[in-house]
């Protein structure tokens, strides 16, 4: 298998979060997380999904991984329910969630040696391609503990990418990050998608963060956590996080948002 | 190289003053040999073969028992880390027959097995599994679920966690784990071999043994230095690789 047919690849899945409900058991009470969640992303769609903490933004993201099961409800991959974590849909943590005993390369690698039908020297070149769409090829050897917090989050997308899933959860990877930093790493993730085309469910409560990046930005509400609203975000890419028309788009989240805050006054205009 | 000639210097400097102290003749040179007397022993048993000897025997027992000690404490601190019962178990077995000098195993030793190999590897066993039961247990407890998370997602299925993120993320703990095993192991084997004598081979305790019942404290000393010194290659040889590669990788040891 050549390079370029492995990174063709599967194309993007569609998503149906079918009626999601869960629930969590704690020592003294139960906390309802997720209420009748319910929508779909269509094939390479980038989705984000805001709001505060505590609304079950990142439990529903991981119930979408398969590392969490819903206790009502189901999540479809191509119409296929999801039952346990896969390959063909990959997270990246808020904390880049490196392996600090292998290096850069090692841990780009270490999805790619879990994917069967390639050979050890087609993996090592689908992990330098990564490296390098990310702009670290130059990093291939060093350690984790040497790279700053831009570099490991880089890294952490290329390990990501490399597996070519066909979905591709995000969970506030950028929230750890300097302002500097993250609006590079806007740039970056709107180039890479447009090469790499995925299902994108991206998890923030940065407003303006979610206007620069989404097709369609969800707003979810704590306790329980709900779906409340849906915006499109129609404007050309790639976008500049300092533009005008991305901080309108902002204002109206926030107004959105405030809205369905819990004890607070609605925004006034 | 700076840093090795300091090293020499330094030990230069303790015989000197080693050396100084016998000719002040403070004590009787039956006492305190002079280190002179302490390497024409060394010299004499390296000659005659005795000290080659005893160090083969010793160490075969050593390595022997200690590797048999990780082969069976690594899993078992795998087992008590990821398991309730094996935790409430074997794992406050562990706790408590850790802090058990492994010395006194060496009366139920003898009953057990006679004077032979297997009363020795046995104290030496004892010596080791726990504490390196122990380390493996803190070790896989304290790793940062994210990495087993992250495994997952990735396809990564129990075995493959198990061998490929859980073991290597304990690395550190691990390492220092074994090295206190080893500690261990020799000390336990060096108060059995000074307490029992094993008609299948004498080893270094022996010799230090007789040393003392000779009253030749030259022997005595000359026995303890060989001793040191083989835990000193033991260190460079079995466990600095393990600890400067964790350095590299984790960006530690430097304050």
């Amino acid at each position: 298998m050549s390079l370029q047919e492995e990174l063709k690849g599967p194309p993007p899945a569609k998503l149906v979060v079918d009626h999601v409900s869960k629930w969590f058991q704690q020592k003294r009470q139960t906390i309802h997380a997720l209420d009748d969640v319910a929508f779909e992303v269509a094939e390479g769609e980038f989705i984000v999904i805001v709001g505060p903490s505590g609304c079950g933004k990142s439990t529903l993201l991981d119930i979408v991984a398969g590392l969490e099961k819903p206790d009502k409800g189901q999540v479809l991959a191509d119409n296929q329910p999801v039952l346990q974590p896969g390959r063909h849909r990959l997270v990246m943590f808020q904390e880049s969630a490196l392996f600090p005993w292998l290096n850069t390369f090692g841990n780009v690698m270490f999805g790619l040696r879990l994917k069967p039908g390639l050979r050890n020297s087609e993996r090592r070149e689908v992990a330098k391609f990564f490296l390098h769409l990310v702009g670290l090829e130059k990093f291939m050897e060093a350690n984790v503990h040497e790279l700053s917090g831009g570099m490991k989050q880089r890294v952490a997308l290329a390990r990501a990418l490399a597996p070519n899933p066909r979905v591709l959860l995000m969970d506030e990877p950028f929230a750890a990050l300097d302002a500097m930093t993250r609006e590079q790493l806007y740039g970056d993730i709107q180039r890479i998608w447009e090469k790499r085309r995925k299902t994108i469910i991206f998890v923030t409560h940065n407003v303006r963060e979610a206007a620069c990046l989404a097709d369609r930005v969800m707003i979810m509400s704590p306790t329980p956590g709900r779906l409340r609203d849906v915006f499109e975000v129609k404007l050309p890419r790639p976008r500049d996080f300092n533009s005008i028309e991305i901080a309108q788009h902002a204002s109206q989240l926030t107004r959105a948002l405030k809205g369905y805050m819990p004890n607070t006054t609605p925004a006034q205009t | 190289m700076k840093r090795v000639l300091l090293a020499i210097l330094f030990f230069i400097a303790l015989v000197a003053v080693w050396s100084a102290i016998v000719r002040a003749e403070i004590w009787s040179p039956i006492l305190l040999p002079s280190p002179g007397s302490v390497a024409e022993y060394l010299t004499s048993a390296f000659r005659d073969g005795t000290l080659l000897q005893a160090t083969a025997v010793t160490l075969r027992r050593l390595l022997l028992g200690y590797f048999i000690g990780l082969a069976i404490g690594l899993p078992l601190g795998l087992l008590t880390a990821s398991s309730k019962f094996v935790e409430d178990t074997i794992g406050v077995l562990a706790l408590g027959l850790q802090t058990l000098p492994s010395v006194c195993w060496v009366p139920l030793a003898l009953l057990w097995f006679g004077q032979t190999e297997g009363a020795m590897l046995f104290v030496v066993i004892m010596g080791t599994v726990w504490s390196v039961v122990i380390a493996t247990d803190t070790g896989v407890r304290t790793i940062p679920p994210i990495f087993a998370r992250a495994a997952r997602t990735m396809g990564s299925g129990p075995f493959h966690k198990w061998v490929h993120v859980l073991l290597p993320a304990s690395l550190p703990y691990l390492v220092s784990g074994m090295k206190q095993g080893w500690a261990f192991a020799w000390r336990s084997l060096m108060a059995a071999e000074i307490y029992v004598t094993i008609l299948t081979g004498f080893g270094l305790g022996h010799l230090l043994h007789y040393g003392r019942e000779l009253n030749a404290m030259d022997q005595v000393i000359g026995i303890m230095l060989v001793i040191v010194v083989i835990g000193l290659l033991a260190d460079k040889i079995l466990f600095s690789p393990w600890e400067r590669f964790l350095h590299r990788r984790w960006g530690t040891g430097r304050v």
